[in-house]
């Protein structure tokens, strides 16, 4: 990137900041009045259309959910989808958000049905060979959730013979039988695992912990995350593979709200509500 | 009801009496069994005010009507299709050249033996990108009704009185010709009830969506009691649509089944074709 | 074809489960079949109007709207099960919903002089019913209870989404963890479930020839 586009988008920076700073408690994300960006990018042709199509969970409370009737879904990836949208120009109001399911993130990307994708998108090297993933921007892992009521369970060494449940297909799922000896029960959404654990009917629900910790925040006297986690998640912002250029400007646009407490309060509107300390913001990966 | 009629006596007086006594401690069992599944459900509070206030918002009622929809959408879609589907795999099982009949008797026994969930979800995994949830889902539906429909289109094009057949053979017709000059004509009316009733178990079958993520009209009732926990008020709502809306249809299967049969006697099927396949 | 091979052990495992299913809920569905029809053909009115209202609104609902009813309603009603139960009330209360129709039809085609001539000789209708008309019934009934059974053995995959994995389940699984088998697992599952369904349908079809009713 040039001295001169580096240049302008530190102003840029600088005047969000600025901007964000008197915005008052409600972390509505100022919108980039006077975004450049190289011609011809992928940037480029959103900020003109002034709109982008992103990728987000539609139920997944915390990160991703949409209240049956609601106009938009909310969540910590929302809040971070609406703070790389400004830095793009647009308005929140103009994202169009489009439900992704786990199975059809990259489709969506290949064929330009989305833009960008921020679904709880967990970064591997499988996935990096069919899209692009610039991130992390969020770090977690594999968790439990209990009832409060429960001490039986206080990591997944605990698991032994209990009924664990996650989504159909789900890798979660997989781990907690192959490792540490329980008993699948698999659904269809998370919501439901979460039905099942309140009405007592399994054990734990298994999943990576931020989500895990949306649900916690919508039961806070009845549910909790507990243990450490067993393995590491990396979400990552989707967007269609070999853009070099748009993984750079979501690298910087990414670093820049860890260090402009954008990102903190994202966390803390959405999954800090469940009495969870925000963690120490990640550092992004090189641009392959 | 008069056959059954048969399997009792006229009563007596005493037969009168020890009926209507079983009548009286009958309806007192059902009533108790009901009442007391109400009094659970209100024990537990899903009764209250609150779990019932959503359905107050015109935002979940607008939530239901785009489920219902969706639902409609790709019912209607699957039936056209899978018509058309079937009819051209009942051609082929009726041809009289075996390179027509045999891949047809296949791809025929095929569906109808596999789970329709299954056929969604693979062709789900299969083509995601150009298929999508719906298309899966409309997929999956058309192959295996398609199946079904065969069946009934073969069942109906037998049903249509031999001597037609041979009648159109005497005048000369191409086999080709018979079939669609004479025998499909005729067949199709004999069909219709069966037809009709296949589209109750089409409705039904788009539940099977939730495997794919598609936002038909169950899914929706589970985001529904996902985001404001009213499990029992929901699935009541959800449940009485579909059943209002499968009666509606069941019930004008049968009439047009009893309508037809009058005018044209034994020669039509039955519209009694739901044998719960539903996957 | 790999695939497919070395998770043959798991594959099996899904179809055991799945033909558990099956077993337990036609036990399930053939009994309160029977006796949802005998409601319906009885004197006593409430206990028509009763199986006549379960069979009409089961008939109308989704499979999975009645696994929801049973998976996450009983619960709250006290009643806990293990899932595997759960699944096999879910599918046999469905499916008996249709054995009923079907045993109901095979009434109606026993011929009424027959009832006639029970009563004639003194039976109640209790023994009507069950020496006279049910067994008659119950043989002109086997090609419809045949297709009846057939799809409840496809629907126990339903019981893929709520708690179980049986042999749908077992795709789903291997699929997610050898996405470029997908053609191999799909096929060779789908194998399993035609090879049921092939020897169930020849099981009924020798029924139907032993049993086929003379007149």
């Amino acid at each position: 990137m040039s001295i001169r586009h580096m240049r302008s988008l530190a102003i840029a920076a600088t005047l969000a900041l600025a901007l964000t700073a008197c915005g008052g408690d409600d972390a509505a994300v100022e919108v980039e009045k006077d975004a450049k960006f190289p011609a011809g990018s992928t940037m480029a042709e959103l900020n003109e259309a002034g709109s982008i199509k992103v990728g987000v969970k539609f139920d997944q409370p915390g990160i991703g959910a949409k209240k049956p009737g609601a106009d938009a879904p909310e969540g910590f990836d929302i809040e971070m989808a609406k703070i790389i949208a400004a830095k793009l120009g647009i308005e929140p109001d103009k994202i169009e958000w489009v439900e992704t399911v786990s199975a059809n993130r990259e489709p969506f990307l290949g064929n330009g049905t989305v833009d960008i994708v921020l679904a709880s998108y967990s970064i591997t090297d499988e996935r990096r060979t069919v899209v692009g993933q610039a991130g992390p921007y969020y770090v977690t892992g594999q968790q439990l959730l209990t009832s409060k009521d429960d001490d039986s369970i206080k990591g997944p060494e605990d698991l032994e013979g209990k009924k664990v449940c996650s989504v159909e297909g789900s890798t979660s799922i997989k781990t907690v039988e192959e490792e540490y000896g329980a008993a699948p029960a698999p659904f269809a959404t998370y919501s439901e695992c979460v039905q099942q654990l309140l009405s007592g009917s399994v054990d734990a629900v298994t999943t990576d912990g931020a989500i895990l910790l949306g649900y916690a925040a919508q039961n806070p006297d009845e549910l909790q995350v507990v243990g450490e986690a067993f393995s590491e998640e990396r979400y990552g912002v989707g967007y269609a593979k070999d853009d070099t250029e748009m993984c750079e400007f979501l690298n910087e646009t990414l670093t820049e709200s860890f260090e402009d407490d954008s990102w903190l309060s994202a966390f803390d509107e959405t999954l800090g509500k469940s009495g969870s300390e925000a963690p120490e913001p990640p550092t992004v990966d090189p641009c392959p | 009801m008069s056959e059954t009629a048969v399997l009792y006596d006229h009563p007596g007086p005493r037969a009168l009496r020890r009926a209507r006594l079983a009548s009286v401690v009958g309806a007192v069992v059902v009533l108790a069994v009901v009442a007391g599944v109400f009094a659970r459900f209100y024990q537990r509070g899903h009764f209250d005010g609150v779990k019932w206030e959503p359905f107050s918002d015109p935002d979940t009622w607008r939530a239901i009507g785009d489920g219902l929809v969706n639902t409609l959408r790709a019912a209607a879609l699957a039936i056209v299709l899978s018509m058309v589907t079937g009819v051209l795999l009942a051609v082929g099982r009726l041809s009289d050249r075996r390179v027509l009949r045999l891949p047809a008797v296949t791809v025929v026994e095929f569906f109808r033996a596999v789970p329709l969930l299954m056929l969604i979800f693979f062709f789900f995994l299969a083509s995601p990108n150009t298929l999508g949830s719906y298309g899966a889902l409309v997929a999956g539906l058309t192959l295996y009704n398609g199946a079904v429909i065969a069946e009934i289109f073969r069942a109906g094009i037998l049903a249509v009185p031999a001597g037609q057949r041979e009648a159109a053979h005497a005048i000369g017709l191409r086999p080709s010709q018979t079939m669609s000059l004479v025998l499909v004509p005729q067949a199709v009316r004999s069909m219709l009830p069966a037809l009709i009733s296949q589209t109750v178990v089409v409705l039904k079958d788009t539940s099977l969506g939730y495997i794919v993520v598609y936002p038909e009209l169950v899914r929706i009732g589970r985001q529904i009691y996902d985001n404001f926990f009213n499990i029992i008020p929901s699935i009541i709502v959800v449940t009485v649509i579909y059943v209002s809306m499968n009666m509606l249809l069941s019930w004008v299967a049968h009439r047009l089944e009893r309508r037809t049969r009058r005018q044209y006697g034994k020669a039509v099927l039955s519209a009694d074709v739901d044998t719960g396949a539903a996957v | 074809m790999d695939t497919l091979l070395d998770n043959l052990g798991q594959i099996l495992d899904g179809f055991q489960l799945t033909l558990v299913l099956f077993a337990g809920g036609a036990v399930v569905a053939l009994v309160l079949g029977t006796v949802l029809a005998a409601m319906r053909v009885s004197p006593v009115a409430p206990l028509r109007w009763a199986g006549t209202a379960y069979v009409n609104v089961v008939r109308n609902t989704p499979l999975v709207l009645v696994f929801i009813w049973v998976v996450f309603a009983l619960p709250e009603l006290g009643i806990r099960f293990s899932f595997r139960t759960f699944a096999i009330m879910a599918v046999g209360f469905y499916t008996a919903s249709f054995v009923t129709e079907v045993l109901r039809s095979g009434v109606n085609t026993v011929n009424p002089g027959q009832a006639e001539a029970a009563r004639a000789i003194g039976m109640t209708f209790g023994q009507t019913l069950s020496q006279v008309v049910m067994p008659q019934a119950f043989r002109s009934v086997i090609p419809p209870l045949g297709s009846v059974l057939i799809a409840l053995a496809k629907n126990t995959s339903v019981a893929a989404g709520f708690g179980i994995v049986e042999a749908t389940g077992t795709l789903a699984e291997l699929a997610r963890d050898f996405p470029q088998a997908l053609y191999w697992l799909f096929f060779g599952i789908a194998l399993g479930y035609i090879i049921i369904v092939a020897v169930l349908s020849g099981v009924f079809r020798v029924l139907e020839r032993r049993l086929v009713v003379v007149r």
